[in-house]
């Protein structure tokens, strides 16, 4: 193991997570193999990589198309599926207006078409399913904390596990169908009858720190920075160690 | 060559600007710091370089400002695959600094620290020759927290992970460490034209 400097300071970052960072260099080949629609806006694209070695949940891999003329455009994108056997992983994308990548995604990609990807990337972000997690995410940010939910599930893990879902509207509101008691969705546009409408707040947050596990939550937030920025506020104010608040910003 | 099917692409820039693999953010500037954006006062902030240097020092606030000012104005690459052209931030050369405490000749390589923790090695190279800044100036503007106010260190011929924001010093050594992303699987140097990405490219 390499030795590495420890900063004194007065902030924290979170620990590490170790990974292994075997695979991380090595494009591989990937191919759809299924198209499901989740909201108007989102759909979730089955990949074979035959070659996958694993991941935990909320690491991400890195994406490639390549055009005719060589062309090439590379994304990040958080895995949405739970680690298996199965040979494949899910992503579940926006289609972001004049998205090079995300559009082709959603106007041309179906089931056969073959592109690269390279990963897992990233332990940061991991969640091994060890510590009771508290997920904040808003709009795609969901994504990696569902690999995290679904993990949980998958493997009848009882250790706690909390997750918050900011999104405009239910019918914006990715993976609705599989949520179950552990979730709570916060509409910000409009709501069901009877739900409130309104941005994410302490009301949300401070019940469940009030009421933490033993040992406390590891805090995972992802979305915009705009909402990172505003649910990591709203977890340091509840009282939140701020080395226990991990971000993934999309950007 | 993997060609995607029915995949074209944005219209083609010839802009040598571009390192491989990157696309032109824009007015966009993309925050990607993986902790809580601290609260940190232009008053409560320390900027230290120690290590393998004659006279370790720390400087306060007041005290960075009063070295002689510096520009950079160019271009930002970050990892991710955005860039961004024309930025202008305004600091101090870090060799200002660095001539103050006076590296050893032992010292070969650098881990820069933010007040959050966060870490990044560098070789001295890479931060020596008016090649890096610490910097409080975005567009005439204080720098913003979350990209890194009050100071953050610049070293804009690299990935932008190497720019440590909220720095809080550097510490010179005669052998690399890796620091926060690197223990990640990124790369050590990270220089987008070379396309170091992650460790091994």
């Amino acid at each position: 193991m390499t030795e590495t400097f420890t900063p004194p300071t007065r902030f924290a970052v979170p620990g590490r997570i170790s990974v292994s960072n075997r695979a991380a260099g090595v494009w591989q080949n990937a191919t759809i193999t299924e198209i499901r629609r989740e909201t108007p806006h989102a759909a979730t694209f089955r990949l074979a990589v035959p070659d996958w070695q694993g991941h935990l949940p909320g690491q991400h891999l890195m994406l490639r198309l390549t055009a005719g003329d060589g062309y090439v455009a590379q994304r990040h994108y958080s895995i949405a599926s739970a680690p298996d056997a199965s040979g494949h992983v899910e992503l579940t994308l926006d289609h972001v207006e004049g998205g090079e990548v995300s559009g082709w995604f959603h106007t041309v990609a179906r089931p056969g078409d073959r592109l690269e990807v390279r990963g897992p990337l990233s332990g940061f972000f991991a969640w091994p399913g060890d510590r009771p997690a508290l997920l904040i995410g808003a709009g795609s940010g969901v994504v990696p904390l569902m690999s995290m939910v679904r993990h949980h599930r998958a493997r009848g893990l009882s250790v706690p596990l909390r997750l918050l879902v900011s999104a405009r509207g239910p019918e914006e509101l990715i993976y609705a169908r599989e949520y179950g008691a552990e979730t709570t969705p916060v509409f910000t546009r409009s709501a069901p009858y009877g739900v409130p409408v309104g941005r994410m707040a302490a009301a949300h947050v401070v019940p469940l720190l009030a009421d933490q596990p033993p040992g406390g939550w590891e805090a995972y937030v992802c979305g915009s920075n705009g909402f990172a920025e505003h649910a990591s506020r709203l977890l340091v104010a509840a009282g939140q160690p701020v080395e226990r608040i991990r971000i993934e910003r999309f950007g | 060559m993997n060609v995607t099917r029915g995949f074209t692409g944005r219209p083609r820039v010839d802009d040598p600007g571009l390192p491989p693999g990157q696309y032109d953010a824009g007015d966009d500037w993309p925050v990607l710091s993986a902790e809580v954006t601290p609260e940190l006062a232009p008053a409560d902030w320390t900027f230290r370089v120690d290590g393998l240097v004659e006279e370790p020092r720390t400087w306060n606030w007041e005290q960075a400002r009063g070295l002689p000012d510096s520009v950079y104005e160019g271009d930002i690459h970050c990892v991710t695959s955005w860039s961004k052209f024309g930025v202008r931030f305004g600091g101090v050369s870090l060799d200002a600094f660095l001539h103050v405490v006076r590296p050893h000749v032992a010292a070969t390589h650098a881990v820069a620290y933010s007040h959050t923790g966060y870490t990044t090695n560098l070789p001295l190279a890479d931060l020596t020759g008016g090649r890096a800044w610490i910097a409080w100036e975005y567009d005439g503007q204080p720098l913003a927290p979350e990209h890194g106010g009050p100071a953050r260190l610049l070293v804009p011929h690299l990935y932008f992970w190497k720019s440590a924001k909220w720095i809080a010093g550097i510490r010179l050594l005669d052998h690399d460490e890796p620091g926060f992303w690197e223990q990640n699987g990124y790369h050590a140097r990270g220089n987008p034209w070379e396309e170091q990405r992650y460790s091994g490219d």
